[in-house]
């Protein structure tokens, strides 16, 4: 037999993608075959760009130990940059640059934003996080509310759509999909890819003991901030989608409702793995987006939507504090403990 | 007291040096002008009663407290007001009294961030490459402490010894020059006592240490010199046996109800 290098246990990365992977990916790659504009657009759309703005919370959360409220405004601000450096139908305002030059300076600047506010957050712990985060989420609100400068107030900015490259108009619903799932998926494969690099597992480390890393010579606290930078780049991302989607952006895009649904998507999903959010997202869109047609057949007003968004919360916080990752990996134990009747219920 | 002796070694090149460090925790002095020098390569053990301040000195040393007075020198150079980080980077380690380790990460992972703190690219964004110098030290480590067979067992899965030896894994990653082991003995059982004299005996003769220890036996078989501590001040130094046979310590310490 021929001499083979490589060792017969180690196989090649394609081979260690785990089935559920190809099959959810093979699924999402058809979906436009079976799928209408609705669908595409507005629910799988939504679902990807909010998916990956509660990624980036769930890189902070799940990885760093720190629960930041900030990202949705992370998110927004560069959705703003686009609008200002880019094309808007406030004429007054906005610089139309070109699309190369926009969207990285929509992307640096929400990075400098993020990291600043991981900056001041970042010596605080637990409910500390969250409130100073929240502190300054309400502040950004308030402030692009009043500021007409700038970020044009109340109104905000309308008609902010993306380039037409390629000679493709990326706000119909299929390319917007591919570019939503595209962008999606690139996101969750560097957040998986970044876990087991030197700086995601020094984060962990710092998740799990603070002290203990400064004793093996980690500055924690310039971890922290990094931290706070990258997930601040997925976060800008996710906000240029969106300002993208909605055609338009305002105060209440960032305001302090849709900061806090980034968190109930995050902790719904589940912030152990990176997939969680997405999970969430997708929880997230079809309550929103099915809730007030189930409420009206049932004689309710469409008004209530949002009872169920909380009970549904209730529920999953309830019975699953890990989410609905965590159901579905006990609901996996138990059923490889039953499948192995010697081994019984360890594990 | 010993001052003369620590004054007659200022400037010859000491590892650690200590100058009157004194840490107040509101009216409580946890240590009090505290003064001690350690040669390079020097093994001290640090003895004393619980609350004779030992943790807390080790404590100042590292960077974990700041002491309210006092001069800290490693290898020459004042670290007073260095932040932890950076007098880990320069050669001094310590384990802790109770492990402090990262629960969620196996104990590859674990001993990996040890090499990682203290050598280049912390903020390394891609993945080690199989057969990278870092990994390669780092099984070295773990086969140096024996827990080879738990190489990827998550740490909170770890029984009680296998953490004390990861504890000391940790340390000994990168370069360390001066390592405070704290109580590293504690809650082991005979068999692994004697393992842990081996692995300290057996550290390269450059590495000086003090170790914290309530086990005379364990303290004099891997200390060339003693410090006893009470009431957070240095009561004596000397060669294990003169302070075995020192009256005053056998009354303080030997005889008064230790265990």
């Amino acid at each position: 037999m021929a001499v083979i290098e490589r060792q017969p246990a180690e196989p090649y990365w394609v081979e260690r993608i785990p089935a559920p992977v190809w099959a959810v990916g093979f699924l999402l790659l058809i979906m436009p075959a079976v799928a209408n504009d609705f669908v595409l657009f507005q629910v799988f759309g939504w679902t990807f760009i909010l998916g990956m703005i509660a990624l980036s919370l769930m890189f902070l959360a799940g990885y760093g130990g720190m629960v930041s409220l900030i990202q949705m405004s992370v998110a927004a601000l560069a959705g703003y940059m686009v609008a200002i450096f880019g094309p808007s139908g406030v004429e007054a305002l906005s610089l139309f640059l070109p699309w190369y030059v926009y969207i990285p300076v929509a992307v640096v600047i929400a990075t400098i934003g993020g990291a600043l506010v991981g900056a001041l957050a970042v010596r605080t712990e637990g409910i500390y996080t969250i409130m100073i985060t929240l502190a300054i989420a309400s502040a950004f609100f308030y402030f692009t509310r009043q500021n007409y400068g700038i970020f044009n107030g109340y109104t905000g900015f309308n008609l902010v759509v993306p380039p037409q490259l390629f000679g493709v108009d990326w706000r119909q619903p299929v390319p917007f999909y591919y570019l939503t799932l595209g962008m999606a998926a690139l996101s969750w494969l560097v957040v998986v890819y970044v876990s087991r690099s030197p700086f995601g597992l020094a984060l962990q480390g710092v998740r799990d003991n603070p002290r203990r890393m400064a004793a093996l010579g980690f500055n924690v606290t310039a971890h922290r901030i990094a931290a706070y930078a990258f997930a601040s780049v997925i976060a800008a991302f996710g906000g240029i989608l969106l300002v993208w989607q909605n055609a338009q952006i305002s105060p209440g895009t960032a305001g302090i409702p849709a900061v806090i649904d980034i968190l109930v998507i995050a902790v719904v999903g589940g912030l152990k793995r990176p997939i969680g959010p997405f999970i969430g997202a997708l929880i997230y869109v079809l309550l929103r987006s099915f809730a007030p047609d189930a409420l009206s057949a049932f004689g309710l007003s469409t008004e209530r939507f949002k009872l169920l968004i909380g009970l549904g919360f209730l529920l999953i916080v309830f019975f699953s504090p890990d989410g609905v990752l965590g159901l579905w990996e006990r609901w996996r134990a138990r059923r490889a403990s039953k499948a192995d009747p010697l081994r019984g219920g360890s594990r | 007291m010993s001052m003369a002796e620590g004054l007659g070694q200022v400037g010859s090149g000491a590892a650690l040096e200590l100058r009157g460090v004194t840490k107040m925790f509101g009216a409580l002095a946890a240590i009090a002008d505290v003064t001690m020098t350690v040669r390079p390569g020097e093994r001290r053990a640090v003895l004393g009663s619980n609350g004779a301040g030992k943790t807390t000195l080790f404590n100042c040393v590292t960077g974990d407290f700041l002491p309210t007075s006092g001069s800290i020198r490693l290898f020459g150079e004042d670290v007073t007001a260095f932040p932890a980080h950076e007098r880990i980077r320069r050669g001094l380690r310590r384990t802790y009294q109770i492990s402090l380790l990262f629960g969620g990460l196996s104990v590859a992972d674990n001993v990996y961030l040890a090499c990682r703190g203290v050598s280049r690219g912390r903020f390394s964004l891609l993945r080690p490459r199989r057969g990278d110098a870092l990994q390669a030290q780092a099984d070295e480590l773990i086969e140096a402490v024996r827990l080879t067979a738990a190489r990827d067992t998550m740490v909170s899965d770890l029984s009680y010894g296998q953490q004390r030896q990861l504890e000391i894994a940790l340390a000994l990653a990168g370069a360390p020059r001066f390592i405070l082991f704290d109580e590293p003995a504690a809650g082991l059982s005979p068999t692994e006592r004697a393992e842990l004299i081996k692995i300290l005996t057996g550290l390269p003769e450059h590495i000086g240490y003090i170790i914290i220890e309530h086990d005379m036996d364990v303290a004099l078989r891997v200390a060339e010199s003693v410090t006893m501590m009470h009431n957070g001040r240095v009561f004596k130094e000397g060669t294990p046996a003169e302070i075995e046979d020192d009256a005053e310590v056998q009354e303080l310490y030997l005889g008064g109800g230790h265990g």
